[in-house]
């Protein structure tokens, strides 16, 4: 076994499934619901039927995943401690609600339904920072970038699910330009709290390749055709529509490579080198690191 | 209370990885599954290269993120500190693997033998209850359950001492109750300067490594 961190092989396209089909699914539960209980969104029925898609399915990327399938009922057994648990235990309350809320469109389970949603995005973005073993993942910042990305895609989808249905999707116009800042801002903070905090190299070059793609096509780009839209007061959806689709997409790949691409684990460090025969104790070591943790 | 710890002296070991054959003859795992891993860590430059030889594996952390993690409550934690596996309750979700620092925890989907074909004592000690769930090192947990009703002493009597620590060669390896003053690994680590690997994350891990004495 080899001492520097090296991609971990548990967690693969699958549970990446999970993040991006369970965020994307909570983030557009939670944002359709907060326009619906104000005021009637055009295509809300279709939102909530998408949402619970998208959460169906990464639900049964998780499946495909466990050994284990046909005990999968035990995941129930640790609301204690373990955010799994009680990720799954929101999951049956949540499509209870959401599917009232599709049939009646009634404040009390539209707005139910988008704290259901908004309690599922908070599970997912805990899980993945309780995975103490993985430096990219545990590091705090990462809940305020899963919260922020599920936000941007339930944004995003809304505006779809408006067009969709017939209705204007530049009235989302501003809300979706916020959560896409808001995520940039969460991003950059995220990267460099792990740069400077410590991680592995192949980790920091795994976010240091998504880097470009993200921030200027993923970020940069729908937040100029927002801009547009919103100054021009253009009475075309499309430059929306785009925005929409594209942080759609690049919240995607954040999640996606955060999973299977930035996922390297601890490896293992020595605080102080041993003296072997002869000489003296040498300061420690953590190989593959871009910093060393040395015994005070 | 007891704490069962094990202690690696690294001014001992010598990386033979006897510890690694022993654990793999008594607890009967897989080809690709390595309950205890001796590191062979290489740094400097040429002339000045030092080598050491770290042995690893779960370290029963006290408090334990797999433990903490698990949706199904299969990972437990005992009174004395030996945290183990139900393989009957685990689902193999991974999220105990992932959230272990020390890389201890093995998931295996298929059956896999040394040289391809099964051998006839491998045929006779696979245990299908690991199959697709989690399993990492016990501590040889059936040993100090053993000694409980046979009145030994596990870290001195060898018939409830895990099989690693039986093994050693350098006698780099000791294993006992951190709570008992007198105990074998207790006068160790109190003669001796020592760690704990990534102490930093809160683990408080029950695996103590000795890098020079007091």
């Amino acid at each position: 076994m080899r001492a520097t961190p090296w991609h971990q092989t548990n967690w693969d396209a699958r549970a990446a499934g999970n993040f991006i089909g369970g965020g994307s699914g909570a983030g557009l539960l939670l944002c359709a619901g907060l326009i619906q209980f104000f005021e009637p969104l055009p295509g809300y029925r279709g939102a909530v039927l998408a949402a619970l898609l998208l959460i169906a399915l990464g639900l049964l990327c998780v499946l495909a995943e466990i050994g284990r399938p046909l005990r999968s009922i035990n995941v129930l057994r640790h609301p204690q401690t373990s955010w799994m648990t009680r990720e799954a235990m929101v999951a049956p309350l949540l499509f209870a609600a959401a599917a009232a809320a599709a049939w009646s469109g009634t404040a009390l389970p539209v707005a139910l339904a988008g704290l259901l949603g908004a309690s599922y995005l908070y599970c997912q973005a805990r899980m993945l920072q309780a995975s103490k073993g993985i430096p990219a993942w545990r590091h705090p910042k990462t809940i305020p970038l899963m919260l922020t990305t599920g936000v941007v895609e339930g944004a995003a989808l809304t505006a779809l699910a408006c067009a969709l249905a017939g209705g204007s999707p530049n009235l989302l116009a501003w809300p979706l330009l916020a959560a896409l800042l808001t995520r940039r801002i969460a991003w950059k903070s995220y990267v460099e709290a792990l740069e400077k905090d410590g991680a592995p190299q192949l980790a920091l070059a795994a976010l240091a390749r998504l880097r470009g793609p993200l921030e200027n096509f993923g970020q940069t780009l729908p937040e100029l055709l927002l801009l547009v839209a919103m100054v021009f007061a253009t009475e075309h959806s499309w430059p929306v529509v785009v925005a929409a689709a594209v942080a759609v997409a690049s919240g995607w790949l954040l999640k996606f490579s955060l999973v299977t691409r930035a996922a390297y684990n601890q490896g293992f460090a020595l605080p102080v080198l041993p003296i072997r025969g002869q000489g003296e104790a040498q300061p420690g070591i953590r190989p593959g690191w871009n910093k060393i943790v040395a015994k005070d | 209370m007891t704490r069962y710890i094990m202690t690696a002296d690294l001014r001992r070991c010598i990386g033979c990885q006897t510890c690694t054959a022993a654990c793999r003859q008594a607890n009967a795992t897989p080809p690709t599954v390595q309950w205890r891993t001796v590191l062979d860590v290489e740094n400097g430059e040429f002339p000045d290269v030092r080598r050491s030889f770290v042995p690893t594996g779960c370290q029963h952390c006290a408090e334990p993120p797999c433990m903490h993690v698990c949706p199904t409550t299969a990972t437990y934690q005992r009174d004395d500190g030996l945290v183990g596996i139900d393989y009957d309750k685990c689902i193999g979700c991974g999220y105990c693997a992932v959230a272990c620092p020390y890389q201890a925890r093995y998931i295996t989907h298929r059956a896999e033998f040394a040289y391809g074909a099964a051998m006839e004592s491998e045929t006779a000690r696979i245990d299908p209850r690991r199959m697709s769930v989690a399993t990492k090192c016990s501590f040889c947990i059936d040993r100090i359950d053993a000694a409980k009703e046979n009145g030994l002493k596990p870290g001195v009597d060898h018939e409830v001492t895990p099989a690693c620590v039986n093994s050693c060669i350098a006698g780099a390896l000791a294993f006992g109750d951190r709570e008992d003053q007198q105990s074998n690994v207790s006068q160790l680590l109190a003669t001796t300067q020592h760690f704990r690997m990534h102490e930093e994350l809160g683990t408080d891990p029950g695996f103590y490594y000795i890098w020079d004495k007091k």
